[in-house]
């Protein structure tokens, strides 16, 4: 086996303002020489910071390797410099092969265009050859599933039609190494596991894919090998069950709780403002795996401000593909429909183990009063935590290992009624 | 296991394999490093991807007139029309002179490579800027994205040229040996419009002034360019600006070679050096300032 991806000392330095400013004037520029004309030399003091630094590691031919993190721990601007879209600040790179990337689906496709055109420009925007796309083009409509649909401008499709052709084009590319990018995180359920799918049968033919994602189960499905990143740096790299469920345990993705500290920005208005939601286990811990047999709790913390009013928290409960697994309201018979004096309150909803299906849920998080309807904060994405099954046999899945569709993931009942055959049974076996 | 949850639903149109990969190279085929301040132009990565070239090209032609009610006359209507209120205006006002050809001609041949320079160096200008989810998420030779903008201006060019047929029989203009400098000329003018093109659209990635600059710039150079006038009625300081710009032997010499006058090979020698400097000054500036636009755009 030989590395076909090795990056030395990796780092990607950025000015601070940049990402947030993305372009200077003219006019600043100039008048920022003349104040300080020798600033240029002066690059690295302050407003300045890493995005990487010091990034070690080899991929061998064929591997599949995951790239995790939590938002802003580098993962994206490592991909982005593996696929030379951006330049690194130290380091080096050597890549022994044809690189594909795919940042994001659908990069490129014009909505005026028909379907087999943009399969065309797409593909070549991809670097594929026009010989290589004509190949291939019967393929990547079926697979797309638009054949009715290809004379007509994109425009005119559905989004889901949209994102199945824009996938079916990316995944026909076959360099030596597939960047990917999350990619998967859409479409509906029965296409996200034919994408799984399909990059699993190219890692199977000896090519080299680094996967970036979110979507902890995908990556211990595909990736034999993970690397943990973090606030730019690694900080681990193996197996991935490994590498998944010490980034779990760490508490790096912070998504788990939110908090507003100041209260004249927190999502509210003057009858109530919300201070934090957190998901917790049942040893009070906030984390943002939560084991699929064990209860998980979500914590509202809010503060009244305005005496008087019924207030009702609720949430609902959304899973990575969109859909709405269920909504709830706070019961608590303490304080339903009595108005509720100022004050800080926190209202924890608990969800049963062996309830919800492996994946992400993501939380809104709202305070309602009902008579008169008044919605005082509705906080879409709040909190978000990934339900894992450790698959040690006493989960919902038993011994079965493969993908399981569904939103909820509950243990059932099973019975079963047995009687045994004998000699003279009314049912002869020939 | 049981049909419900395996697999099978989903592997009857499922691609087929990709051919299995030989083994690695011994040495990389890309080094990934910080660039230094003088980038090679990398003119083969450029020629590995011609076919991008070509379909951003198609792109923008087959995309440019969707949703207009004329269509690709819009490419004809708009030198056609300058040049007649030029005719009206200017064709018998004392002082400009046509240099002794019917002056619906001289304009027209001065418009059309003109009008082919302007729209491309606008269109190229803002080219960058406006293909910036296309920078952000996938790596080409960034040059192709400027570039495929001024070819795309080439086919409105073409299609203006067919006016110019019917225009030269009306008036009985012969034709000379002269044409055969007429795709020397037309190369020429493309070499320009990319060479600034390109350099704008760099520059428009950090400085968004040069999208509100452009088009002035552009103005001004009509006026200081021979175009609706004879370069021979200035005298003076305006006779040295006008012989600075690069556009003047080009357009001179474009209407000589279409009309059949005399070539003027001061002015083509000197617009010809300037362009080719000019192209490979712009190259060079814009693959130093490549690598910060993903950064930036």
């Amino acid at each position: 086996m030989k590395p076909v991806i090795k990056v030395k000392g990796v780092g990607k330095q950025y000015r601070i303002g940049g990402p947030q400013l993305p372009y200077q004037t003219l006019r600043e520029n100039l008048s920022n020489t003349l104040r300080a004309p020798l600033k240029k030399f002066r690059r690295n003091g302050q407003g300045t910071f890493w995005a990487l630094r010091d990034i070690d590691f080899e991929v061998q031919a064929g591997e599949v390797v995951g790239i995790i993190g939590r938002n802003g721990a580098g993962k994206s601007t490592l991909l982005k410099i593996l696929s030379r879209i951006t330049e690194p600040t130290t380091g080096r790179v050597e890549l022994y092969g044809r690189v594909g990337s795919l940042l994001e689906v659908g990069t490129g496709f014009h909505p005026e265009l028909t379907g087999r055109e943009n399969i065309f420009l797409n593909g070549a925007i991809l670097g594929m050859k026009r010989s290589e796309i004509e190949r291939k083009f019967d393929e990547i409509v079926a697979f797309a599933e638009v054949d009715k649909f290809i004379d007509t401008p994109v425009k005119r499709y559905s989004s889901g039609m949209f994102l199945r052709l824009a996938f079916a084009v990316a995944a026909h590319l076959d360099p030596e190494i597939l960047v990917v990018d999350e990619v998967l995180a859409v479409g509906d359920a029965g296409f996200q596991r034919k994408c799984l799918d399909q990059m699993k049968e190219v890692s199977q033919h000896g090519r080299t894919v680094l996967f970036v994602s979110h979507n902890m189960p995908a990556i211990s499905r595909l990736c034999p090998r993970t690397v943990l990143l973090n606030e730019g740096t690694m900080l681990e790299d193996g197996p991935s069950n490994q590498v998944i469920s010490s980034y779990l345990q760490s508490g790096l993705g912070t998504t788990a709780e939110r908090k507003w500290s100041d209260m004249r920005k927190a999502p509210g208005n003057h009858i109530a403002r919300l201070v934090a939601v957190r998901v917790r286990t049942e040893e009070n811990e906030t984390s943002e795996a939560i084991d699929i047999r064990r209860p998980v709790g979500i914590e509202m913390e809010f503060q009244v401000l305005e005496p008087g009013h019924v207030l009702v928290p609720n949430h609902k409960f959304v899973n990575e593909e969109g859909v709405t697994i269920f909504c709830a309201t706070d019961l608590d018979s303490a304080w339903r429909n009595r108005p509720r004096p100022a004050g800080r309150y926190t209202s924890t909803a608990w969800i049963p183990g062996n309830f919800l299906a492996e994946g992400s849920i993501i939380v809104e998080a709202a305070l309602s009063t009902f008579d008169p309807e008044m919605i005082h904060f509705d906080e879409r994405d709040a909190v978000a935590f990934q339900v894992v099954d450790s698959r040690d046999g006493d989960s919902a899945r038993g011994d079965y290992a493969g993908p399981m569709p569904g939103v909820v993931r509950p243990v059932l009942d099973w019975t079963t009624d047995f009687a045994p055959n004998e000699q003279g049974d009314s049912w002869p076996v020939q | 296991m049981a049909p419900a949850i395996g697999n099978s639903a989903v592997s009857s149109n499922r691609a087929s394999a990709p051919d299995q990969v030989s083994s690695p190279p011994d040495q990389p085929l890309v080094v990934i490093e910080p660039s230094r301040y003088w980038v090679p132009l990398d003119l083969r990565g450029l020629w590995a991807y011609r076919e991008l070239l070509y379909f951003l090209t198609w792109r923008d032609v087959k995309v440019r007139y969707k949703q207009t009610l004329l269509g690709a006359a819009w490419a004809i209507i708009q030198p056609l029309l300058t040049m007649i209120i030029c005719s009206l205006l200017f064709a018998r006002m004392p002082g400009i002179k046509s240099e002794d050809m019917p002056y619906p001609i001289f304009a027209y041949a001065g418009l059309l490579p003109w009008t082919f320079f302007a729209n491309a160096v606008t269109a190229s200008g803002n080219s960058l800027v406006g293909s910036s989810s296309l920078i952000t998420k996938i790596y080409f030779p960034r040059i192709i994205i400027p570039s495929a903008a001024v070819a795309a201006g080439l086919v409105d060019f073409a299609l203006s040229f067919l006016v110019l047929i019917p225009l030269m029989f009306y008036y009985r203009v012969q034709l000379t040996p002269n044409l055969l400098f007429l795709p020397l000329m037309i190369m020429l003018v493309t070499g320009l419009a990319l060479a600034i093109g390109m350099w704008m659209s760099a520059l428009n990635v950090k400085y968004r002034d040069i999208r509100y600059a452009l088009p002035f710039v552009i103005q001004l150079w009509f006026f200081a360019s021979p175009i609706i006038y004879s370069a021979s009625v200035l005298r003076g300081k305006l006779k040295i600006v006008l012989m600075l710009n690069p556009l003047t032997g080009i357009i001179e010499n474009f209407r000589s070679a279409l009309v059949g006058r005399e070539m003027k090979w001061t002015s083509l020698a000197f617009s010809a050096a300037m362009t080719l400097a000019l192209l490979v000054w712009s190259a060079y500036a814009f693959r130093r300032m490549e690598k910060t636009f993903a950064d930036l755009v």
